[in-house]
Order: C-alpha cells, then sequence, then structure tokens
C-alpha cells in the first residue's frame, strides 16, 4: 500500500511540477504577489511530493518488500542496514529517483531561503528548475518506475550488487549527485536571467554560494568514488580516465572556472556573458554525464547493466535543456550590457587565464571521451581511448594552470603588479627548486620531467601557502601584528588558501604515487617474505571466513621494518558472495603515515602457491586528502559573511553600480 | 591599449591556447587510441605484432592454463575464430571461462596475443559492448 502511495505521489509530483513552470512563467510576466507566492508554494509541493514517494521506496527497501522488483533485484535480507538504504540508490531506477529528489530539494532551497531574490527572477527560476523536473519526472514514470510490483513475491532478494556493498560507494551517488544537480541552480539562474535580459552583480552573489556548494558536493563525491575504485576494485588504480569518471570529471573543470569566473562579475562587473554561458556549459556536462552513465552508450570499467531505449530518453532530454538554453543564450546575449575593463596583468586577468585553461582542458576530455562514440557511428571502427591519450592532452594543460595559481591571488584588481607578486612568491620558488633538485640528486638524475613535475607541486603548495601570509603582511609587520592580521581577514581567503593548497596537495600525491610507486605481482606460499619499499611483507596463510551474506578466503599477511619490528597485519581476501554466487577481492591496505602498501589477492595456483600483487604507494593518501582540503576550503568561502543568507539584500543595490 | 586591442588579444591568446590544445588532440588521436579487434578480424587482417589493440570475445571453454608463477595463458573466440592469449598478472574476478572478455596489449610474432591488461566488469550479468555487438554482428549471440 505505501508503495502505491509513493507511485502515486510522483505522479502527483509531475502534475505539479507543470503546474510549478506554468505558474512562475506566467508570474514572472506580471507583478501579482500572489502569483509569486504560488509559484513558491507550488515548489514546495513537489519537493513534498518527491520525498513522499523517496520515502515510499526507502521504506519498502529497509522492510526487505519483495513484491517490488526494485527491492527484489538489489536487497536481501541478511545485509546490514546501511546497505540497505543505499541499495535504494545502488541501481537505475532509484538513483533516477534520487536525482529527482535533490533536484526538488535545490528547488524548494531556492523557494525557501531566495526572499531576497528579485521576484520576477526567482519566479523564472523556478519555473526552470520546475522544467528539469518535469522532465526527470517524466523519465522516471515513462521508463524507470522504481515502484513496479512482481505478481509472487519472492522468498528472497538477489541482493545488492557486491562491489557496492561498501560504505564509501553507499555515500558516494549522493554526494555525486548533489554536485551534478546543484549546477542545476546556476543554470536556471542563467536561463531566469536570459529571459529578462539582465544580470548584475547581485546575480553574481546569489550564483556563487549555489556554485560553491554544489562543486564542494561533486569534489567530496568525485574524491569518494576515486578512493572506492582505489580499494575495492583491487586493481590500485585511483583514476582510470574512464568514460564514467570524466562524466564527473568534465562539470568539475567547467564548475572551477564557473567559480573563479562568478568572482570576477561579483566583484569587476566583467565577464558576464561568460558567466552566462559557463554557467549553461556546466549543467550540461551534468547532464551529459547522467546520460554516458545511465545509457550504457560507452564501454566503462564502471558499467552496470544498463538499457538503450531509456538512454534515448535522456539523450532528448539532454538536447532540448541544453540545445534550448544555448538558442536562448544566442538570442538574448547580445543585449547584456559589456562589463568593466582590466589590464591583463590584474587578478581579472589571472581568472580569464585559469577559465581558460580549464575550460580547454575539459573540450579535451569531452573530445577524448566521445570520440570513440563519433568514430563508432561514422565508421562502424571501435575504439577506445585511455590513460595515453589524458596524460598526452590534459596533462600539459594544466602545468600553466598549476604555475600561475599562486600569483592569482597576490594580483590587484584592475591592473596588478606582476613583479611585486613574483617578489613575494620567491620563497616558494626557491623551494620548489630545492625539491626539484633534492629529487635529481636523491635518483641520482633519472627523471627530469618527474623532477619538475615534483617541483611543481611543491610550488602550488608553498605558493599558496605565500599568498596567505602575502595577505597578511607577514614580511612587513613584526609576528603579533601579522598574526592578528591573519585572524582577520576574511574567510573567503581562508577558502581560496585551502582550495589552492588542496590541488597542490593533490597534485604532490599523483606526482610521488607516478614517479616512486612499485608494483610486484608474484606467486607466495606461506612463509614466503618479500621487501616492499622499506618494509618486507611475509604471507603468512590462507584462512576460510564467513560473514554475514558471502563467505572468503582470507589471505594474512604481516608487514615489518627491515630491522626485523612489526609493524603491522594485513588481511586481503577473496571473496563469494551466495546470493549472486559473484567474487569479489578485498584488497589489504595498510596506511603508514601518508603512504600505503597495498594487497590483492590472485588465484591460487596448482602447487599451493597463490598469486599476490603488491604495491608500494607513497603519499597516495595526499590524493584524497587534497580533495578534503579542497572541500573545507569550500566550506569557508561559504560561512563567509558576504555570502550569508540575507546579506545580499544590503548590497544588491549598491553592487550594482559601486566596485570595490 | 584601447578596448578593442585588449579585447582582441585575449581573444588572441585564449585561441592560440586552443589551437595548441587541438594539435595535441589531434597528435594524441592518432598516437594513443586502441582499435578494438575479434578474433576473426585479427586472423582475416592480420596486424602488424607491436600494435596495440584491445581483442574481445568470449573465454574459450577448457582453454585457461596456469602455467609458471603468475603467467596465465586462455583463448578468445567469437564462436568463428580463436586467439590464444597470454597474460601475467592477476585475472579479474569476473574472469570466466565461456564469459566475455576484453584483453588489451599487441600481437606477438608468432601470432598470439600478448595481454597487459584483461578488462572486468561490475555486475555478472554483463558483457562488454564491443563484444556483445561483434557476437550479434557475427549472428552467435545467444543472450536477449
Amino acid at each position: 500500500m505505501i508503495v502505491e502511495f509513493g507511485h502515486f505521489a510522483l505522479v502527483l509530483a509531475l502534475a505539479l511540477s507543470v503546474a510549478q513552470v506554468t505558474l512562475g512563467f506566467v508570474a514572472a510576466q506580471g507583478a501579482d504577489r500572489r502569483m509569486f507566492l504560488a509559484t513558491g508554494n507550488m515548489t514546495l509541493a513537489v519537493f513534498a511530493c518527491v520525498s513522499i514517494a523517496f520515502a515510499a521506496l526507502m521504506n519498502a527497501h529497509l522492510n526487505s518488500d519483495f513484491s517490488v522488483i526494485n527491492v527484489f533485484e538489489n536487497s536481501h535480507t541478511k545485509i546490514p542496514v546501511i546497505f540497505k538504504v543505499s541499495g535504494v540508490w545502488g541501481n537505475h531506477e532509484g538513483s533516477m529517483l534520487l536525482w529527482a529528489f535533490i533536484l526538488t530539494f535545490f528547488s524548494a532551497l531556492v523557494a525557501l531561503f531566495g526572499i531576497n531574490l528579485p521576484a520576477r527572477l526567482k519566479a523564472n527560476v523556478l519555473a526552470v528548475q520546475g522544467l528539469i523536473a518535469s522532465a526527470f519526472l517524466l523519465f522516471i514514470l515513462a521508463t524507470s518506475n522504481p515502484f513496479a510490483r512482481l505478481p509472487n513475491a519472492p522468498m528472497e532478494g538477489r541482493d545488492l550488487n557486491p562491489v557496492l556493498q561498501d560504505f564509501g560507494l553507499a555515500i558516494h551517488p549522493p554526494l555525486l549527485y548533489l554536485g551534478y544537480v546543484g549546477f542545476s541552480v546556476a543554470f536556471s539562474f542563467a536561463v531566469a536571467a536570459l529571459i529578462e535580459g539582465r544580470i548584475d552583480a547581485a546575480w553574481a552573489r546569489w550564483v556563487r554560494p549555489w556554485t560553491l556548494a554544489a562543486w564542494m558536493f561533486l569534489t567530496a563525491g568525485i574524491a569518494m568514488g576515486s578512493y572506492w575504485a582505489y580499494y575495492e576494485l583491487g586493481w590500485g588504480g585511483w583514476w582510470f580516465w574512464d568514460p564514467v569518471e570524466n562524466a564527473s570529471f568534465m562539470p568539475w573543470l567547467t564548475g572551477t572556472a564557473l567559480l573563479h569566473s562568478a568572482v570576477v562579475m561579483e566583484k569587476r562587473g566583467a565577464l558576464k556573458i561568460w558567466t552566462l554561458l559557463l554557467a549553461i556549459i556546466t549543467f550540461s556536462f551534468s547532464l551529459l554525464g547522467t546520460f554516458l552513465v545511465r545509457s550504457g552508450v560507452l564501454t566503462s570499467v564502471h558499467s552496470f547493466a544498463s538499457d538503450p531505449s531509456r538512454g534515448l530518453f535522456i539523450l532528448v532530454i539532454l538536447c532540448i535543456f541544453v540545445g534550448g538554453a544555448l538558442t536562448l543564450f544566442g538570442l538574448r546575449a547580445g543585449q547584456i550590457e559589456p562589463g568593466g575593463l582590466f589590464q591583463p596583468i590584474s587578478r581579472e586577468g589571472a581568472l580569464v587565464f585559469n577559465n581558460l585553461f580549464l575550460t580547454i582542458s575539459a573540450a579535451t576530455v569531452l573530445t577524448g571521451t566521445l570520440y570513440p562514440l563519433l568514430l563508432e557511428a561514422l565508421t562502424g571502427q571501435k575504439i577506445s581511448v585511455g590513460a595515453p591519450f589524458f596524460n598526452l592532452t590534459f596533462g600539459p594543460l594544466m602545468v600553466p594552470l598549476l604555475l600561475a595559481i599562486p600569483f592569482g591571488p597576490l594580483l590587484a584588481w584592475k591592473r596588478g603588479d606582476l613583479f611585486a607578486a613574483g617578489q613575494r612568491l620567491m620563497w616558494a620558488f626557491g623551494l620548489a627548486i630545492l625539491a626539484a633538485l633534492m629529487m635529481l640528486y636523491l635518483t641520482k638524475g633519472a627523471p627530469v620531467l618527474g623532477a619538475l613535475a615534483l617541483g611543481l607541486a611543491v610550488w602550488v603548495i608553498a605558493g599558496s601557502i605565500a599568498d596567505l601570509l602575502g595577505k597578511a603582511d607577514f614580511g612587513r609587520n613584526s609576528f603579533g601584528v601579522a598574526t592578528a592580521r591573519l585572524s582577520g581577514l576574511p574567510r573567503s581567503v581562508f577558502g581560496t588558501f585551502l582550495g589552492h593548497l588542496g590541488m597542490g596537495v593533490t597534485a604532490l600525491g599523483i606526482v610521488t604515487v607516478t614517479l616512486f610507486g612499485t608494483e610486484t605481482v608474484l606467486t607466495m606460499k606461506p612463509g614466503d617474505k618479500v621487501d616492499v619499499a622499506q618494509y618486507t611483507l611475509a604471507f603468512d596463510g590462507l584462512r576460510p571466513f564467513s560473514g554475514p551474506n558471502y563467505s572468503e578466503l582470507q589471505g594474512a599477511f604481516h608487514l615489518s621494518g627491515k630491522d626485523g619490528g612489526k609493524v603491522s597485519t594485513l588481511i586481503s581476501s577473496k571473496r563469494q558472495y551466495v546470493a549472486r554466487g559473484m567474487p569479489t577481492t578485498e584488497a589489504g591496505i595498510e596506511t603508514h603515515w601518508l603512504s600505503q602498501v597495498y594487497v590483492s589477492l590472485g588465484d591460487n595456483a596448482d602447487d599451493g602457491s597463490t598469486v599476490v600483487r603488491i604495491w608500494w604507494k607513497p603519499l597516495v593518501t595526499l590524493i584524497w586528502f587534497g580533495a578534503v582540503l579542497m572541500v573545507f576550503g569550500a566550506i569557508a568561502s561559504l560561512s563567509d559573511r558576504r555570502l550569508r543568507v540575507g546579506a545580499p539584500r544590503a548590497v544588491s543595490r549598491a553592487a550594482t553600480v559601486a566596485a570595490e | 591599449m584601447t578596448r578593442k586591442q585588449k579585447r582582441l588579444a585575449v581573444i588572441g591568446g585564449g585561441l592560440s591556447v586552443l589551437a595548441a590544445a587541438a594539435g595535441l588532440v589531434l597528435f594524441a588521436l592518432r598516437q594513443e587510441i586502441v582499435f578494438f579487434r575479434t578474433p576473426s578480424d585479427l586472423i582475416e587482417q592480420p596486424v602488424a605484432a607491436g600494435t596495440r589493440l584491445r581483442l574481445g570475445g568470449l573465454v574459450e571453454k577448457g582453454s585457461v592454463v596456469r602455467g609458471q608463477g603468475t603467467e596465465v595463458s586462455f583463448a578468445v573466440t567469437d564462436t568463428i575464430k580463436t586467439v590464444k592469449v597470454s597474460y601475467t598478472g592477476i585475472l579479474p574476478d569476473l574472469f570466466r571461462e565461456e564469459q566475455g572478455v576484453v584483453a588489451e596489449g599487441a600481437m606477438a610474432a608468432d601470432g598470439s596475443f600478448v595481454a597487459d591488461t584483461v578488462l572486468a566488469k561490475h555486475d555478472e550479468n554483463y558483457m562488454p559492448k564491443e563484444v556483445a555487438d561483434s557476437l550479434k554482428e557475427k549472428g552467435v549471440w545467444q543472450g536477449k
């Protein structure tokens, strides 16, 4: 009964969101307060209905109601509660419902907290949000109904795909979707601004926190997915340049660009048209990502069985929204007044530089991702574009970007002094050179490019610190005064600092793992020992073990220092999930400081030995630690006074004319 | 500089970065892409030894032989032609006889295929798309 109620709520949500669209667009034509109010209330009603539908599906999963196909195919009575919950979005239908749930959640937030928004802008934004919601609700109801029933309820479910039975993947999809879908708000604001044909600094002030929040979730989601793939797939890789990964990475790249261009627009009123275009492109990439993942048109290591007819539906949605928004952009962009002037060497100039490289690198990722599709459609040739392509194209584009990062925050608006900025960065530059030279000395001059890459990562880290210290004038003031100044800096300065620092930390992790990581594949018998970097890994033997819904063969290892002192024990296992009869490999990972020893079990040979794959991953955790810093950076920026809810009221008028 | 000159400078700079990136992309697309081949393709149109490619098909029943240490060999078939594959390392969890597989590597001089990567999937019901398509083309597809 609850299931049918949920289904009904979803149908109602579709009808109400069509009403939301109509009300919003009509309200924006006039000035009737009641119409504006009705639009907002309708938005809340849609959110309420989708929430009920989502809760109904959650309830079915929690109670293992196997009369529902979705629950039968993706759940089991014996799995832990957390996986019963994550089973809701661990499948196509449920994940689309989560998508719609998050979309309507964001719409409701705009309706609730957009009190100070100009009424017409708000009505248009809500109408566009409603349009997106209508399309996706229709998609769910027409092709992917999560509430479909089975005529005879089975006693037991087929279990959730074992690789998804993991805490990391339980929270990865919601984080990723909060990011993907969060960009819909920037998109709707952009479309609303184009409909009105006007845009001002207040607009950027409104869009920036939304973008920042979406970017924060997307960063966390990507990092979580990367770490999940790293430990769960048992291949020791943290990024495969796989289409599904690229699908989440492209909106991240353009979203990062949007974050920076919105700053220029807010502070200086420049780059208006470009910012609008970026907002449209970023959400378009989110839609493209949804299409690529859900349609299964591309072969991916992350592919799950998928249905092409659904792909077509999403493709149509994609074409309508992207095509429609870009057409509107083409028609109206000319009406928007150009913004302020600036010298090439200035904060604006640096941010344009950032945008240039980020969008072009997103374009190369797009090319590499879609080229196989294009070639197959045109010539029937099947190809794959893998890591070598991206390393060759994306890699070089990141170099100038990383080189420029420390300069940006030190340049003044309008007209900057590159020489003065350079002086403040002298010690950071020295440190980077020193790191590169030290590596050349320690490795006896082996990889020169590697040394430069290491220097580059150190440069970004040291440069970000130099930026922060420079803002507090540590060079010119006494320590006490400078510390006082530091604590008085706006939080957004710390946001920039943490974001850039995180970028450098991630880069450092990537460089050290790539340069100094080792991989060994060998057969081991109980008692065998092998050297891994500064440790010795000994194999203690295999033993059977039973979990709640799986049985496994555990390989026990112990890690000791070269001096023989025991460091820790490691368990790596071959797991067999009972319900699906599906095997998985559980990697044994030992984290020591920031580095990891990673052990993965292979098959057993006839002579009683076991194939073992061992990686030494120096400083690998920095890759994800950097992402965590970026997330904290976003939080710091979001908590800045300027961006707090309500703050735009005081400045919305003034900001359109005055420049800081 | 006037407004116009500045705009030209920005556009010029942007275009030159774009051109450089496009050059890189074109170069990489010539060098770094890997073609997908079925066993029949490989036997009908032999590929020079050393050229990287992806070989896809089904793992032939009874063909998996474990050699010394971490060496393993198996045969990939599209039910018409068969190619022997040798691989050193750990096979993915879902590698099974009579199941779809994609191996990446290069042909050796003796006509066998030396793989350095064998691809796995997350889902036991999943067939790599290229493999499914090529089996359908050859009329030997048995799935739904």
